[in-house]
């Protein structure tokens, strides 16, 4: 008994220390920046510089429309899915694996083919068509953890009964995604956004290949010019990613709390 | 529009694939009632509950309600009220907003609303609920709201689905009760599904006695009970003796509470048997009693004479006329 804890404890040390460590040491050299003490100044450089706080503005919309479109497509279709077609589940299933097994590379040169400039949809022809690409190509990126956090949501409610509950009393199919639907699995939706955005905040093939000014293609420039902004910036993007994973985490709290007693 | 013609069923079929589970139902009934369909799991029941609600579209004929044929209309056309045996309450709404949904999707005001919730709260024994959520309640009080979201927006025939199924046997006599005062009190046309004989004797106007997709017999539940016109009716709806044939010829039964161990006025034979066994049911007892090798049961009261014992040559009194010639 004893043993068997003193081993576990051992691997859980090593295990987190192959994650600390480099956590640890890239913290210590991003406040090294002034020679001699600890300081500040490698971060006060990075929130001062326009360029971060332009790419980090820019990001941090295009994750937001991201999340919205992934919503707007990925609740209806799991919520018709599971109602009426749940023998397409499988299927859906292989289909929002795909941009796991897809490289992003090549999703964005498919993109930039089928929709260049002298094409039918020249979405790339210009700036705001690029962003629109960008937007549904974070979507695509996002859609494995999008669908799957839904997904779970949904299947914590009992959705047909609700829908037929809804439906008799005369909602229409709008009325009862929007009132009953979205509200149950909220902290499921809202998981599924902060995994979107914190995807698409250090994201940098796509972005960098449809020459967007995003936050990724800054970090790996900042990263090939700089020397101690890079470490400061790892730790701000470490703070934002876990930030949201905390959020989904407090969420959690929250989930619909379930009504089935018999007294 | 006849007296019994409210809610119209005409050769109502409906198939899964190959697999027919309702089987040409026809059957007609006036405003007000309250009708159970009455049958053994995986008999239709369900099916064609949900078929007038409009959530399973008839293979064929048709529904008609108050002389509307609503048998292609979708479920949010039909002004039908539903509780489902799982309360189905939209968790993410208080007491008072899941009651006042169909007020709400109907349009009506946050005033008028807010009034009609507060009524239908008094109505259901749970006044001052509108800001409860139904995790924080029992599932008997659950089980009222459901019954109170249903009928606020005045449909016109309330549906109901096994709605005391999931409950403590306790709640479930007394929601029963509650459920027929208040339908009583609103005279709003019912539909009740049960397995249960007891619960849907105990409630209905009307039962309708299904079996594999048919009807077997409809009627009040004096007729279904006194007057069963299938084997099945008679097996399904309560207790029976199968009477031995060598005495009464094939097929005959009778109820055992028409079995008695003294004469009374009406009683014109009887039958010579020993006790199997003694059961004790508080203020009844339950005689087995072997006669020429057929079990009859028998249901007496725990009056003062001490009860007879195993063993006991007994003489069983019955009137012919009690006797049911079982047929098809
Ligand atoms: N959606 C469906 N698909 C296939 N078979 C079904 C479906 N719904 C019900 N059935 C079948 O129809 C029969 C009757 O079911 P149901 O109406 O639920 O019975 P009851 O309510 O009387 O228990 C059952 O055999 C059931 O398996
Ligand atoms: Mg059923």
């Amino acid at each position: 008994m004893k043993q068997s804890k003193f081993w576990a404890w051992v691997i859980f040390g090593l295990g987190a220390a192959y994650f600390i460590v480099p956590l640890v040491a890239t913290f210590e050299f991003s406040l090294k920046m002034r020679r001699g003490h600890y300081s500040f100044d490698s971060y006060a450089s990075v929130f001062s510089d326009p360029a971060f706080q332009a790419t980090f503005g820019y990001s941090t919309l295009v994750g937001l429309f991201a999340i919205l479109v992934g919503v707007l497509i990925v609740v209806p279709a799991v919520y018709f899915v599971r109602l009426r077609l749940p023998h397409l589940r499988p299927l859906m299933e292989f289909v929002t694996l795909l941009p796991l097994i897809i490289p992003a590379i090549v999703l964005v040169y498919g993109y930039i083919r089928l929709y260049n400039s002298s094409s039918l949809l020249p979405f790339t022809g210009s700036a705001l068509g690029t962003d629109i690409l960008l937007v549904f190509g974070y979507v695509t990126l996002a859609l494995p953890y999008m669908y799957r956090a839904v997904d779970t949501g949904m299947r914590t409610i009992d959705i047909k009964t609700l829908t037929e509950a809804a439906q008799i009393m005369g909602a229409s199919t709008a009325t009862i995604i929007a009132r009953i639907i979205l509200p149950n699995i909220l902290v499921a939706v809202l998981s599924g956004a902060f995994l979107t955005f914190a995807i698409v905040i250090g994201e940098f093939t796509i972005a960098s290949l449809l020459n967007r000014p995003a936050f990724g293609p800054y970090l790996q420039n900042v990263g090939a010019n700089r020397a101690y902004e890079p470490s400061a910036l790892a730790i701000i993007s470490f703070i934002i990613t876990w930030g949201a994973m905390g959020m989904i985490n407090v969420l959690g709290r929250f989930a619909p709390r379930t009504s089935a007693r018999t007294d | 529009m006849t007296e019994d013609q409210f809610l119209r069923v005409d050769a109502l079929t409906k198939s899964f694939g190959t697999n027919q589970v309702v089987k040409g139902v026809s059957f007609g009934f006036g405003k007000g009632e309250f009708i159970s369909l009455l049958g053994p799991s995986g008999c239709g029941k369900t099916t064609i509950l949900r078929m007038i609600a409009g959530f399973e579209t008839p293979t064929t004929g048709t529904i008609r309600v108050a002389g509307e044929d609503i048998t292609h209309l979708r479920p949010n056309q039909r002004k039908l009220g539903m509780v489902f045996q799982a309360y189905a309450l939209f968790p993410n709404l208080t007491v008072g907003d899941n009651i006042g949904f169909g007020l709400k999707v109907a349009g009506m005001g946050r005033e008028e609303r807010r009034a009609r919730v507060e009524e239908m709260l008094r109505l259901i024994g749970l006044p001052g609920f509108e800001k409860r959520y139904p995790y924080e309640m029992s599932g008997g009080q659950q089980q009222r709201v459901a019954l109170a979201r249903a009928i606020a927006p005045k449909p016109r025939l309330l549906l109901l689905d096994e709605p005391l199924s999931a409950l403590d046997a306790k709640i479930r006599v007394s929601l029963r009760g509650e459920i027929r005062a208040i339908q009583q009190d609103l005279g709003i046309t019912t539909v009740f599904v049960t397995h249960d004989q007891e619960e849907a004797m105990s409630i209905s106007d009307r039962i309708v006695v299904m079996n594999a997709g048919h009807i077997e017999q409809m009627g009040s539940a004096h007729e279904i009970y006194n007057r069963p016109q299938t084997r099945f009716v008679a097996t399904f709806v309560g207790q029976l003796n199968t009477l031995p044939a060598a005495t009464f010829g094939p097929d005959r039964a009778i109820r055992p509470e028409l079995v008695s161990l003294a004469p009374r006025p009406e009683t014109d034979m009887t039958l010579t048997g020993t006790v199997a066994d003694v059961g004790f049911l508080g203020s009844v007892l339950r005689l087995r009693v072997d006669v020429e090798g057929a079990p009859i049961s028998i249901d007496t009261f725990n009056g003062h004479a001490p009860p007879p014992q195993r063993g006991d040559t007994v003489t069983l009194h019955l009137a012919r006329k009690d006797v049911l010639a079982l047929g098809a």
